[in-house]
């Protein structure tokens, strides 16, 4: 195993050293005064290195797409300007600097660009489903109407999605209504009671957080719709999805509970608690911001879901408020069977219903952040 | 405080470790049935499904053979069904989707753990977090209509330069005055970027968590050795993470298997057994289950049960590979549990 070496001297850490290494208290006035150099941040000059090496690049790029080359196109221009930029500050760096300063300004540089790629993708994500989905939103009527009798050239004013909205809330509700208790359920066994018998359950239900969605909606689809005759409806819906968070949830929510420090638990038994008391008053109140946490997350994957809701809701283009009387939409479903209809206002509506989707998902995200943040010195 | 020491234990040979919980009272032992109970409930559900999927690839594998596995043709007309075509259309996908994300994960993941301001770390892993909790039919949508045409267009460019190996043939002229760019949408590759957006999230979180825990002893002594950064990202953070980076691109793997809407929105179905990831046309288990499950019988019903049942072994292997990987390396040292 080799070190790149920094070839360059490094004088100012020098006097540093000597005098924590001088026996005798006295005369370390006597040492020149040096400004630490601060090891994280980079010099003047290699910030104006930097700056130029971008500009440089940047009008070459241009130079060579818009004159020389007949390149068009913005992602070649990046492309172009990424690589010239990158070979300009390792000339700019070797004429000063070795070989591994060389490297370490290259990889430093390809490092926080691909980071910035993955930024950009994620915000141009966000960016692009609500540049596309905002014109349903500024209608009202898509947050309170259905879709019963609308066609597919009927204005944005008419119509709207709260048979989709309503039929997510009920669908989720359900699913987290039975994933929850039982989950936690779980969990609890598994960390607080233990034996052999918790880890058959904790292996089993480790290896079914590795279920594909569309397996868990096709399990339902068989038994539930195939095999006992149940309607496509909301119910089963809910079920598939609870199939699916359930293990998501035990998994996240053992997870939370096995950091719970044993010393309290020691600690609550020592003073005479019955055990079912330590984990309610002790167990549970510590670990409420992870498990807060561990349901948001499942509620927030289960509500984005789409493929076991394919399989068992069926669509309807009107409100349906009873879970267990046959089909119902729900967000992402309506997303995904109007998205593909081909007609241009179906289509906005899609996107519309994806924005509100994905509002949901964010504000579920950052209550689930908000909780989870551990207080000022807890720690 | 003071406390007195005795000088001498007294003997205590016979000592043996009270039994916690002596006399249970009844609250307490309604709470250990209670969530018993609750436990074989969820080992029923669970373990039921597991076993269910396995029995109903028995009647499949007694009908169609091993050949169910290698049969590239769903044709339920012809009673002819096999996995063959979609299986390695499944992992072309993911291995499109690994090309992209893996690269993009590690160094997101160096850049979060080594080189941003320590200010905007905690803010980077929450939006890595939450790029992980965006619904895969928003990927789903953005891959279809943002990305698909400059995808296309960076797949011809591909099929013009690189188009001798075969990876990236395309059954089409890539010089042709008009570019044929239908022949170069709906494919294995555009549906592969949209599945890497949701792999990267879950790898560059877990390799994230490995590489903030190599140890500060080596690295500030590889610093005081003078080497650069990349010198101790080299030498220190990336060999004490390679548990981590092997773990998390694999679990990555396991969730680009499993994904089914993105792809269903992106790609146009097709049953040819073929490695050609730039061209229209490819499919998955996934796809397929969505696809088909509609109009199957009751036998073609047990045959999408029997492929989805081989896609979670497929997933649950992987998993279950990357959690050894992950904690048999020394990452997981002096971590919690």
């Amino acid at each position: 195993m080799s070190i790149d070496l920094d070839p360059r001297p490094v004088p100012v850490t020098a006097p540093v050293l000597r005098t924590s290494l001088r026996t005798e208290p006295s005369s370390t006035d006597s040492v020149p005064a040096h400004a630490r150099r601060s090891l994280s941040r980079s010099t003047a000059e290699q910030r104006f290195e930097l700056i130029g090496c971008w500009v440089a690049a940047l009008a070459l790029s241009w130079l060579v797409c818009d004159r020389i080359m007949p390149w068009d196109g913005v992602l070649v221009f990046v492309a172009v300007t990424v690589v010239v930029g990158v070979v300009l500050l390792a000339v700019i760096t070797a004429i000063d600097a070795g070989w591994p300063e060389v490297v370490d300004r290259i990889v430093t540089t390809v490092i926080t660009l691909a980071a910035a790629l993955v930024g950009l993708a994620l915000v141009s994500t966000v960016l692009f489903i609500f540049v596309k989905g905002y014109k349903p939103l500024l209608h009202l009527n898509t947050f309170f109407d259905d879709m019963r009798g609308v066609g597919p050239r009927d204005a944005l004013s008419k119509g709207g999605i709260a048979h989709a909205i309503v039929g997510s809330l009920i669908e989720v509700g359900l699913a987290i209504l039975v994933a929850i208790p039982l989950g936690i359920g779980t969990a609890i066994y598994m960390t607080e009671i233990g034996g052999r018998f918790a880890r058959v359950v904790r292996t089993i239900v480790e290896a079914m957080t590795a279920l594909p969605s569309i397996v868990a909606g096709l399990f339902i689809y068989t038994t539930l719709i195939v095999g006992l005759g149940v309607p496509r409806s909301g119910l089963a819906a809910a079920m598939a999805l609870g199939v699916m968070m359930l293990p998501i949830i035990a998994r996240a929510s053992d997870v939370v509970l096995r950091v719970v420090p044993g010393s309290l638990r020691e600690a609550s038994l020592a003073l005479g608690a019955s055990r079912w008391r330590t984990v309610w008053h002790i167990v549970l109140p510590t670990a409420r911001p992870g498990l807060a946490t561990a349901v948001i997350l499942g509620v927030a994957r289960g509500i984005g879901e789409t493929s076991p809701v394919l399989l068992t809701s069926g669509a309807a283009s009107f409100m349906v408020t009873n879970p267990t009387d046959g089909v119902m939409n729900s967000l992402p479903l309506f997303i995904f069977s109007t998205v593909r209809s081909g007609e241009p206002i179906y289509i906005e509506r899609a996107y519309g219903a994806a924005a509100i989707l994905l509002a949901v998902v964010l504000v579920l995200f950052v209550t689930a952040r908000l909780l989870a943040r551990p207080r000022k010195g807890s720690r | 405080m003071s406390t007195t020491l005795r000088s001498a234990l007294p003997e205590a040979e016979e000592d043996e470790p009270r039994d916690l919980w002596i006399d249970e009272s009844g609250s307490d032992r309604a709470f250990v049935l209670g969530s018993r109970a609750i436990a074989a409930t969820v080992l029923a559900i669970t373990a039921g499904i597991g076993l269910f999927l396995a029995f109903s690839a028995v009647p499949t594998f007694g009908r169609y053979g091993f050949g169910f596995l290698t049969e590239t043709q769903w044709q339920p007309e012809a009673d002819i069904l096999g996995i063959g075509a979609v299986l390695i259309g499944t992992f072309t996908i993911a291995a499109v989707a690994l090309l992209f994300a893996f690269p993009l994960s590690v160094m997101t993941a160096l850049y979060i753990a080594e080189y941003a301001p320590a200010r905007i770390k905690a803010t980077l892993v929450s939006l890595v977090d939450l790029m992980a909790a965006v619904p895969s039919i928003i990927y789903g949508l953005w891959g279809f209509t943002l990305v698909q045409p400059h995808a296309s267009a960076f797949a011809l460019w591909l099929h013009q330069h690189l188009g001798w190996i075969p990876f990236f043939r395309v059954d089409a002229d890539p010089n042709a005055a008009v570019w044929e760019q239908s022949r170069y949408t709906a494919s294995a590759f555009v549906a592969g970027i949209a599945v890497a957006m949701m792999v990267v999230p879950m790898a560059c979180a877990v390799m994230q968590q490995v590489f903030s825990q190599a140890p500060p002893g080596e690295r500030e002594a590889a610093f005081a050795l003078g080497a650069t950064h990349w010198g101790v990202v080299r030498t220190v953070v990336l060999p004490f993470g390679k548990g981590g980076i092997i773990g998390g691109t694999m679990l990555g793997l396991g969730r680009a298997l499993g994904e089914t809407i993105a792809v269903v929105l992106i790609i146009s179905p097709s049953f040819d057994l073929k490695i050609k990831p730039l061209e229209i046309g490819t499919n998955s288990i996934s796809a397929l289950i969505a696809g088909r499950f509609g109009e199957a019988t009751s036998l073609q019903l047990q045959a999408l049960l029997t492929a989805g049942f081989v896609l979670f072994l497929i997933t649950l292997g992987i998993n279950t590979l990357a959690a050894m990987v992950v904690a048999r390396s020394r990452s997981g040292q002096g971590a919690d549990a």
